[in-house]
């Protein structure tokens, strides 16, 4: 496929823009990329940084209009970032951030994230270790009713035990 | 260790290992964003903080060893010389972006170069792992383990709803991004591979070149990633980019077979002309090297040429960058100066092969 933009070049990279809801498609070459704005960063293809402030600036100006109605604008008690700062730097300025914007915060990161704004994955072993260990428990538990319907029942066994061992583990640690 | 040691040799120790996989997939990397939970990302963080953070980092884990990791160097940015600079990124130790940094920015490597942990980038730390060819699963075992030993002695910023917390809405999540550097000439050769990109990049991943400029891969080089970061599990996010890669590898093996079918000496032809370049050239620009180096590291996969070693490319590719050609004459170079010393680098590299 050629760049879009030149006609030149073979088009390596790949867009989706989503414009007030409008989902556009652009292929380009990396040097037109640069140029015409679809990436800030020559290093760093996915950045996105002016994409992003374009996708930020949809998901703020949500229909509804409840920003619009604010008088006070939102701001990081932690680092001082106000809303429209990190709008236009489409970067959070401290942990704190995600707190404080959090109402703000899933329509960019459904747009970002293919549609997800919730963590499944690794969890810090020391500082978030309890949290570790439920969360394995609910992935044993989704597997055992898994194992049940499909009638193997000993490896349901096995599996029942684990859960087992893990939930006892924990409330000798409660004591 | 020591700087020097970094700035010496062109492939990093581990380069010389054998991975499986390696006619086609040349590295595996798993690189996670992690930050302080008590300080600001380094973008608004003030001065002392970063400052506290990389004295912290050089305190506690400087000359450590975890595993097969030993010896942790800790270099401070601000002391390398912009050659020097160069030299790392050149060799992927670290970021352009974090060679642009001065004051509290730094590299934390270990001795067989595998394991790089930047300091202050846009993160507060990037830890990154590599291993050679194709073994996602095991760098992301790896980097899971180095993961919770730094863990041990730092609070990470981490959110039960958003996971690991990052200074861009992109890295959110897991903050990792896992990646494969694949050598794709027949792919590239026959143009399959621009139809394939916007497929692959269908699937949430991004397809790039890996070294030069402009949208030709230069060296027929593309590193293939993740983009989604939240709302998928490591171990998902690395089968997807395994199945993908595999596939890969897969057509450009038939592609590879395709062409041999087909227009064998045509194939034949640019082949050894490349490889005539590489043997005798005088003057050879960056572009002509990487051309003419995935050429015969192809005729080298195939068999065509004999007596070379598969590394010679991935040697190469970094020794003649322009930062390393510098480091390596100890001054600064016109661009033309660079093409003379490149050629008779190669020159050089391809006598000791034979």
């Amino acid at each position: 496929m050629e760049c879009q933009e030149c006609h030149q070049r073979p088009a390596t990279l790949h867009f989706t823009q989503v414009i007030n809801g409008e989902k556009t498609e652009v292929y380009v070459c990396e040097v037109c990329a640069k140029e015409e704005g679809y990436m800030s960063y020559p290093e760093e293809g996915f950045s996105l940084h002016h994409l992003l402030s374009g996708l930020f600036d949809s998901a703020f100006e949500s229909p509804k209009g409840t920003l619009g109605q604010q008088k006070k604008e939102l701001q990081c008690p932690k680092c001082e970032m106000t809303l429209s700062e990190f709008r236009r730097a489409g970067k959070f300025g401290c942990p704190a951030c995600y707190e404080t914007f959090a109402d703000n915060l899933d329509p960019i990161f459904r747009r970002v994230h293919s549609g997800n704004t919730k963590h499944y994955g690794k969890i810090p072993a020391r500082a978030f270790g309890d949290m570790r260990v439920k969360k394995q428990v609910d992935a044993y538990k989704e597997e055992l009713q898994r194992l049940i319907k499909n009638e193997a029942f000993e490896e349901a066994a096995t599996v029942r035990d684990k859960i087992k061992e893990l939930e006892e583990e924990t409330r000798g640690e409660d004591t | 260790m020591t700087l020097q040691h970094f700035m010496k040799e062109a492939i990093s120790p581990w380069m010389r290992e054998n991975g499986p996989d390696n006619d086609i997939v040349l590295s595996s990397r798993i690189r996670l964003a992690r930050n302080f939970a008590q300080y600001s990302f380094p973008i608004l963080a003030n001065e002392a903080d970063l400052q506290h953070i990389s004295e912290f980092i050089r305190q506690e884990y400087e000359h450590q060893s975890f595993q097969d990791y030993h010896d942790f160097a800790f270099v401070p940015v601000k002391d390398l010389t912009p050659i020097e600079r160069r030299v790392l990124v050149e060799k992927h130790l670290i970021s352009p972006h974090l060679a642009e940094q001065d004051h509290a920015s730094a590299v934390l490597i270990s001795k067989n170069e595998q394991v790089s942990i930047m300091v202050n980038e846009e993160d507060h730390l990037r830890v990154q792992l590599y291993y050679p060819g194709f073994q996602l699963n095991k760098s992301l075992n790896k980097v899971f383990e180095l993961d919770d030993w730094l863990e041990g002695k730092i609070d990470y910023a981490f959110d039960e709803k958003r996971g690991y917390l990052t200074g861009c809405p992109t890295n959110v999540g897991t903050g990792m991004r896992a990646s494969v550097m694949m050598h794709l000439p027949a792919l590239a050769l026959t143009q399959r591979i621009s139809r394939m990109i916007p497929a692959i990049n269908q699937l949430g991943l991004v397809v790039r070149g890996v070294y030069g400029e402009g949208s030709q891969a230069t060296g027929n080089l593309f590193q293939i990633s993740n983009q989604i970061t939240l709302g998928k599990s490591e171990e998902d996010i690395v089968e997807d980019l395994q199945s993908v890669v595999r596939e890969l590898i897969e057509h450009e093996r038939t592609a590879r077979n395709h062409i041999m079918s087909q227009s064998q000496t045509r194939l034949e032809d640019r082949i050894y002309r490349s490889y005539g370049i590489m043997t005798c050239g005088r003057i050879i620009e960056s572009k002509e090297a990487a051309k003419c180096l995935s050429d015969v590291r192809l005729g080298i996969d195939l068999g065509m040429i004999e007596n070379v070693s598969r590394n010679i490319l991935n040697e190469l590719m970094v020794l003649t960058q322009p930062g390393f050609l510098q480091q390596y004459a100890k001054k600064t170079l016109t661009p033309h100066e660079r093409d003379v010393l490149r050629a008779s680098l190669i020159r050089e590299r391809m006598q000791l092969e034979n």
